[in-house]
């Protein structure tokens, strides 16, 4: 079994003018972060304020896209839009930037899924003016 | 201003079903409400202060209130912690009896989500962060089984020793006639469920169950004009966890700041518990609690259920002798009322006569509501015994 092979469901997020450039970028292929103009702390989820700092002073940058997972689960019970899509591997990635942030694994096989594993980013268009950013094992340079 | 004392739970009321067809939500809070005011020796009619969930239908407090015809209300709080709500609401109660804000609460759980199945309340498209995660399917197993994950990587911990704390609680459900799972498993039970979301098996996971629970709070004057035992809160403390800006850590819950919080203003500490109602949506859940609030080592609850620990009457800490979320009941998906009402049967010497402890004196009730993977909040009480 391949939990993070298979084709998983791409709801569209619920888009409003605070995420709005977050998502646009998204539809064009790239992740884009928050960092605090005031702190300097990176900011996820994204966000008007600082939740570090209060500060209201926070811009879009953009990220490298890479990180290790911090945990997963193979989860054989989809719900919602997911009913009918498991098994498929729920995640969380701590981006090289800092965040832990949840998303899936793909193009996985079970037996490399583990806590550590390098990562990089990838895109699922939602059909809508979004994609959503997956996750799938950092490939040697040569693979790619 | 400390809590210690100043107020007694003189009432509490389990629902006896397990599956309630053919009632209203609504109903249900009615029915455990007369049987918490009765256990109490009392009657809605002198109830003073109202605290009730999400659970309750209508608009915050003042829909169910209305239902109830509570008219002598001098004090509301629909304070809202999901699964934990319920220990939240005894410390807001106890404190504004302390104030002199009210001498007569009354609390209130019940739900019909077996007989009913509404729509998850969790998953408001409107919260800022839905965005950022319901996309990705997170289901409320799945968000434990990562925090069950990160908890074997950093500490060793084992499927076989969660599943322990599954045996544990069955054991404990088959002295209970109203458990809606009565019978004892094995570990080896456990681990041949089949898998929810990996590491989680089915019988790693709580019950779904309707039903519901109340509970009734007085001032210490109206408790000594009570027929009945009644139980002095000594401490209380609550702790929402958040996602801390990304920097989510899944190895704890906010139990490590209530706990503390709730030892020192009962003055005790938790070598002094007798017994210990904890949170068990899932086994994860009471792993990291246990842990948590000091009952063992950080890392080591692993260790501390695999051998018996929480083995009523007789292990080191005797644990949901109801049988807990896990076996008996976990009321509209939220454990919190039943952990308090369990903490009171042990305390007034009422629960089930095998797992009864003997002489119990110190109780510690604790919830955790929200979810574990992302945000959540704890609760936990210190109970005592009326003549300790």
């Amino acid at each position: 079994m391949t939990a993070g092979a298979g084709a998983l469901p791409a709801p569209p997020p619920a888009v409003n003018p605070e995420t709005q450039e977050f998502w646009t970028a998204t539809a064009a292929g790239r992740l884009l972060l928050k960092r605090c103009q005031d702190c300097g702390s990176v900011i996820w989820y994204p966000r008007a304020i600082c939740p570090d700092c209060s500060s209201l002073r926070t811009e879009w940058f953009p990220a490298s896209g890479r990180g290790r997972v911090y945990s997963y689960t193979v989860n054989h019970r989809g719900e919602g839009p997911y009913q009918g899509s498991a098994p498929y591997v729920l995640a969380y990635v701590e981006l090289d930037e800092g965040p832990r942030v949840m998303t899936n694994l793909v193009q996985a096989q079970d037996a490399e899924l583990a806590i550590g594993l390098r990562v990089e980013v990838v895109f699922h268009d939602t059909g809508g003016d979004s994609a959503l950013p997956r996750f799938r094992p950092e490939r040697p340079p040569a693979t790619r | 201003m400390t809590i210690r004392g100043k107020a007694h739970i003189a009432g509490a009321y389990e629902h006896p079903d397990r599956k309630i067809p053919g009632k209203s939500v609504a109903q249900v809070h009615a029915e455990v409400a007369l049987g918490a005011v009765a256990d109490a020796g009392l009657s809605l009619s002198d109830v003073d202060a109202y605290f009730c969930a999400g659970d309750a239908p209508g608009f915050g407090a003042l829909s169910m209130a209305d239902y109830l015809g509570l008219n002598r209300l001098r004090y509301v709080d629909s304070t809202e912690t999901g699964g934990s709500s319920y220990l939240v609401h005894v410390g807001h109660a106890a404190a504004a009896i302390a104030e002199g804000k009210c001498r007569i609460a009354l609390i209130t759980l019940a739900g019909l989500p077996r007989s009913q199945r509404p729509p998850r309340a969790s998953a408001s498209p409107l919260a800022p962060e839905a965005a950022f995660e319901q996309p990705f399917g997170p289901t409320t197993v799945s968000m434990y089984a990562l925090a069950a994950r990160r908890h074997m990587h950093e500490y060793g911990t084992t499927s076989a020793q969660l599943a322990a704390i599954k045996v544990a609680a069955s054991q404990h459900a088959q002295h209970n006639p109203h458990a809606m799972l009565p019978k004892p498993v094995t570990v080896e039970e456990v681990l041949d469920s089949p898998m929810i979301s990996d590491p989680l098996h089915r019988l790693d996971c709580c019950v779904i169950s309707d039903g519901g629970g109340a509970l009734v709070v007085v001032a210490p004057e109206v408790a000594r004009e009570l027929p009945r035992q009644t139980v002095k809160v000594l401490g209380h403390g609550e702790s929402p966890k958040l996602a801390a800006n990304g920097r989510i850590d899944l190895t704890y819950t906010g139990a490590v700041w209530s706990g503390p919080r709730a030892f020192e203003e009962a003055g005790v500490t938790p070598a002094d518990i007798d017994y210990a109602s904890i949170y068990d949506s899932f086994t994860i859940t009471v792993l990291q609690t246990i842990e948590d609030l000091g009952f063992c080592e950080k890392g080591k609850g692993g260790a501390f259920v695999a051998d018996g620990s929480l083995q009523a009457p007789y292990g080191r800490l005797p644990f949901n002798t109801d049988g807990g979320g896990l076996c008996n009941n976990h009321p509209v998906n939220r454990g919190g009322m039943t952990k308090v009402i369990e903490a009171v049967r042990q305390l007034r010497g009422e629960a089930n006569g095998p797992v009864q402890v003997p002489d119990c004196e110190l109780a510690l009730a604790h919830g955790n509501g929200g979810s574990l993977g992302t945000r959540s909040a704890a609760a936990t009480l210190i109970l005592g015994r009326e003549d300790a």
